[in-house]
């Protein structure tokens, strides 16, 4: 009997059990990086729609994460009609290629929130967090109120946006980098996505936005709330025709 | 005598570090059910969260899943598998310090991790939370414990490596894996908790799910197999059913798992072809899963009447019976039609359940309750306690696993109600609403397995007092007859 061999010999059981475990793995997640068409081309005029996120935005995910909203709510809406209904059209690959890590959940304690965003009014997000049987009395979701309490963090936001630039999100650095932004995503996205502007975008954009209501503090709901109104925006689904997305499919 | 028995086998064997191992196990456990029970309860009923952070559902839940996975399945592996490392290669386990590494490794992890994820400090990828120095420390912590693993087999006095020892090496190698390279992250700084994985979007939901079915496949399957081919044999008082279908399902189970994962990926923007591939292998992967159920469960074929009389034997058979059930309930959910209906509902966390409590929990637990008298050199402090503990634990699953069916199944149907327009027939909230009856009983039925659980912290403690003072006596008469003498 051959397997004899394997089962007196550790390192022959180890080598093997390694070359078995590592195929599975291979076959199915390198290719994703090669195959084109993984990621839908999203483009309107020669421009992309889908945009890094804004320093203020990559806050508010930050909170998003810090505080597990990924354990109750999904941001993948499925190619159903009921969730076409729902939440709107399905999400596409595209729309989370800046996402690190994704955040797509697995359950939903509470519904989808991939198109939350322009849906309800920043006031309508902030009593919702802060209480949300206050709008929803049947929710089960805990109350936030510290959100409006916490100022923002945001002294390390330019590291941030380093980092991410360091996983592959377009922020630009140098002006070679912000240039190819702008002929990428055009001039006004492309100043949001410099680094060395990183700070000063962040506050323009709380104060202008003012999500919180509350004008003289930059909070973690604001840029929370300027996170989820993003949500699901970038694709203006009348620009393509039927069937477009679905040949990437 | 008796004194000169444990002082050959404390010189033969390293028995101190399985016991170490097992308290902290039990610790976890019971800390990480707790948790658990908190958290159904918030979702029943809400108040719970008491507006304090650290205390919301989304900062206690990684608590609960990093507790009873990493703290009390890991611990229950690592003291199982140093134990039946020495017992099947009939060889002391190799380097006393390193072992005791990977025990101060791991626990000081599993601890931080928990107190990290309630200061809001995570990587927000499920089952892979802990911040990138946790990470870090397992990493090291985890080559120390394969390397320990396989000097360990290198001095065994037996030509062949023990069946349960494939299965320990191949969990050991795949966590590994799978923890390396799922856990690439860039850091904010160096003194920064906060990090930004490598992969984004498809990929990274690609990697986490090949990474997070095989913490189920590898982590919560195989390794416990192994602990299942050393007890199971080793309580009943029998071989191995089959060693021929042993060798079979082990390579096959082993093989397969690593395809499965993109199946928690189903209709997502991934693309089709790898959810077509997970799917196929997860249909295929029933067979080596009951390959091991059988084995395990025909090992007791000629000796039936134990499950009447022994009370350990109830659990470990208990626990392949739950493991066949999920197994089966596994592949049926990786069916693209069934999962379109059950994903993002509570089937999923039933059928989770049906494996952690059912399988992965009770097989534990009888393996512990082997273990246990044999570490501490008596005989267990109470039976029927044990006998208790059954019913507690096997009335607390089927509670839980009954109310997540009727919740996922539940609500996948309300959400694609529509009604003779085609408008859908009710809004999200209106299935929430649906979901308070089974979330009460399911945190009842968590209740119910979590007192089991302390019911057998408390045997057990008696238990390692018994055997204490049992070895005191022995050696107060032995000094006593050494005196008179």
């Amino acid at each position: 009997m051959r397997h004899e061999h394997i089962e007196t010999n550790a390192g022959l059981l180890i080598v093997l059990v390694l070359i078995v475990i590592s195929i599975g793995g291979l076959v199915e997640i390198v290719p994703l990086y090669f195959i084109e068409g993984t990621i839908e081309k999203v483009e309107v005029a020669g421009r992309e729609t889908i945009r890094p996120y804004t320093p203020l935005e990559i806050r508010g995910r930050d909170i998003y994460m810090r505080e597990g909203c990924y354990l109750c709510h999904s941001q993948m809406v499925r190619p159903f009609r009921d969730e076409m209904l729902r939440y709107g059209h399905y999400s596409l690959a595209a729309e989370s290629q800046y996402d690190h890590p994704f955040q797509w959940g697995s359950k939903r304690t509470g519904p989808d929130l991939a198109r939350v965003g322009g849906k309800y009014s920043n006031q309508w997000h902030t009593q919702h967090l802060v209480a949300p049987r206050s709008v929803v009395p049947e929710s089960i979701m805990p109350n936030y109120p510290w959100l409006l309490e916490n100022r923002l963090d945001f002294s390390d936001i330019q590291q941030r946006m380093k980092a991410l630039a360091t996983v592959g999100v377009p922020y630009s650095l140098t002006s070679d980098e912000y240039e190819a932004n702008v002929k990428r995503f055009g001039k006004e996205t492309a100043d949001l996505l410099d680094i060395n502007r990183g700070q000063e975008n962040l506050i323009a954009q709380a104060r202008s936005g003012n999500y919180d209501g509350n004008s003289s503090d930059i909070t973690e709901m604001d840029a929370l709330v300027a996170y989820l109104q993003m949500l699901g925006t970038m694709v203006d689904f009348r620009q393509f025709d039927e069937g477009y997305f679905a040949e990437f499919r | 005598m008796a004194q000169t028995i444990t002082t050959t086998t404390t010189e033969q064997y390293n028995y101190a570090i399985v016991r170490r191992f097992t308290i902290m196990a039990i610790v976890w456990g019971v800390l990480g059910m707790l948790a658990g029970v908190y958290i159904a309860s918030e979702l029943a009923w809400p108040a719970l969260n008491f507006d304090i952070p650290a205390l919301t559902f989304g900062r206690l839940r990684p608590v609960h899943t990093t507790l009873v996975i990493f703290g009390f399945g890991g611990g229950a592996l690592f003291a199982t598998s140093y134990y039946v490392v020495q017992r099947t290669c009939q060889a002391r386990l190799y380097s006393d310090g390193l072992a005791t590494f990977t025990f101060w490794g791991w626990n000081i992890a599993v601890g931080a991790a928990a107190l990290s994820y309630m200061m809001g400090y995570t990587q927000a990828r499920e089952y892979a939370e802990m911040v990138w120095p946790i990470d870090l420390l397992i990493a090291v912590t985890w080559v120390a414990y394969l390397w320990i693993y396989v000097q360990t087999l290198r001095r065994r006095s037996q030509p062949h490596i023990y069946v349960a020892n494939w299965f320990y090496i191949s969990f050991i190698l795949a966590t590994a894996i799978l923890h390396i390279f799922n856990n690439w992250a860039v850091p904010v700084s160096l003194f920064s908790l906060s990090s930004y994985s490598w992969h984004a979007g498809v990929q990274d939901a690609m990697t986490q799910w090949w990474y997070g079915h095989n913490a189920v496949g590898f982590f919560l399957t195989a390794a416990f197999l192994g602990m299942m081919y050393y007890f199971v044999p080793k309580q009943a008082g029998r071989p191995i059913y089959s060693y021929r279908l042993s060798i079979i399902h082990f390579w096959a189970l082993i093989f397969l798992y690593m395809w499965v994962g993109t199946h928690h990926l189903h209709w997502t923007a991934i693309p089709d072809w790898t959810s077509t591939l997970a799917a196929t292998f997860s249909i295929l992967l029933l067979m080596p899963s009951w390959g091991g159920m059988i084995n395990g469960i025909m090992t007791l074929s000629g000796a039936w009447e134990k499950l009447r009389t022994d009370p350990v034997m109830r659990f470990l058979i208990t626990a392949l019976a739950f493991y066949g059930m999920s197994t089966f309930e596994g592949p049926m959910m990786s069916l693209k039609s069934v999962n379109a209906l059950s994903h993002y509902t509570d089937w999923t966390i039933g059928h989770v359940h049906s494996g952690a409590l059912g399988w992965v929990a009770m097989v534990s637990m009888g393996s512990l309750y082997h273990l246990v008298p044999r570490l501490w050199d008596t005989k267990m402090y109470s039976d029927r306690l044990i006998a208790l503990h059954f019913w507690f634990a096997t009335v607390g699953i089927v509670l839980y696993i009954s109310a997540m069916w009727v919740a996922g199944i539940g609500q996948g149907l309300i959400l694609r109600a529509f009604d003779d327009y085609g408008n859908l027939l009710y809004t999200f909230v209106e299935s929430v609403s649906f979901l308070y009856m089974p979330y009460v009983v399911r945190a009842l039925g968590g209740a119910l397995f979590m007192v089991g659980a302390v019911i057998m912290a408390y045997n057990f403690y008696m238990t390692a007092r018994q055997g204490r003072r049992e070895q005191a006596e022995l050696e107060a008469k032995l000094a006593a007859k050494l005196a008179n003498a």
